[in-house]
């Protein structure tokens, strides 16, 4: 601790070195510094990545991390997410298209598959990692993936259809590994 | 040997053309099976890792023992901590 006389006769670069040293023992100290917990709601392409993006990091920096999908989040975990994942221009002014497409034609059939290949192609051009390769990095660094029971059996999901290593819980769940963390993020 | 001196690698990462988040959780993984003073070399062109790895470094107990940029690839010399995650 800093005591004052000890302190009067610091210069500011020692002041600013002892505090510098009390927060970093303080953060050590602080076991919910080391944990972060996401909710991965969306269920399209696009919206998959930033709960897997930071929930890997999370774990590859040295914090317990979970993240529960539920309602269309779930679409990350089935099985099919491959399939699943999808972009749809309809809506979505920020998208970028090679040529200007009129909002309604954005409703067309085949502007769905077209958007998500699109995409596809654009991630893997600039070598941005697969949803499997983030699912994959996720289960190698002991992300905990848990799933919504309430919303698989609103949606008719069976435990078999989801990938490997997903757990199955609800709100109490998510809550008790929430409030033990400070990072808690709802995509 | 002195603070001064920058340790030769004891091994090599090349994360060149990776995107956020690989090259972070690729040094992570490299680092994972490694005794502590370890030295890993990190190559990486994503222009985020500027401030992703020294953040993933000093978060992890990591030390960034150096780090410049040669021909447009990033170069960091990372060393692997006592109390590493």
């Amino acid at each position: 601790m800093l005591d004052e006389t000890a302190t009067a006769t610091l210069g500011p670069d020692e002041v600013r070195a002892l505090v510098r040293e009390e927060v970093r023992t303080a953060l050590e100290r602080d076991r919910a510094a080391r944990r972060a917990t996401f909710i991965a709601s969306k269920g399209t392409l696009d919206w998959a990545y930033p709960p897997l993006i930071l929930a890997t990091t999370a774990a590859a920096s040295g914090m317990e991390t979970a993240v529960f999908f539920t309602f269309y989040g779930l679409n990350i975990i089935h099985r099919d997410f491959e399939r699943k994942l999808k972009i749809d221009p309809v809506g979505n002014p920020a998208m970028p298209m090679p040529v200007h497409v009129p909002d309604l034609l954005t409703a067309m059939p085949g502007m769905v598959p077209m958007a998500t290949a699109m995409m596809k192609r654009r991630f893997a051009g600039h070598n941005v990692a697969t949803i499997g390769e983030l699912l994959d990095a996720a289960r190698d660094t002991g992300v905990r993936l848990i799933a919504c029971q309430m919303t698989m059996e609103v949606f008719g999901y069976d435990e078999h259809e989801f990938v490997e290593g997903v757990e199955f819980g609800g709100a109490a769940a998510f809550l008790s590994q929430a409030r033990r963390g400070h990072v808690t993020l709802f995509v | 040997m002195t603070d001064h001196t920058i340790p030769a690698a004891d091994s090599v990462l090349d994360a060149r053309g990776q995107l956020c988040p690989m090259p972070v959780l690729n040094a992570a993984k490299a680092m994972r099976d490694k005794p502590p003073g370890h030295v890993l070399k990190l190559l990486a062109t994503d222009r985020g890792s500027l401030v992703d790895v020294p953040a993933w470094a000093a978060d992890t107990g990591n030390e960034l023992l150096e780090q410049h940029e040669e021909d447009g690839v990033y170069v960091y010399l990372l060393r692997k901590g006592e109390a590493d995650a």
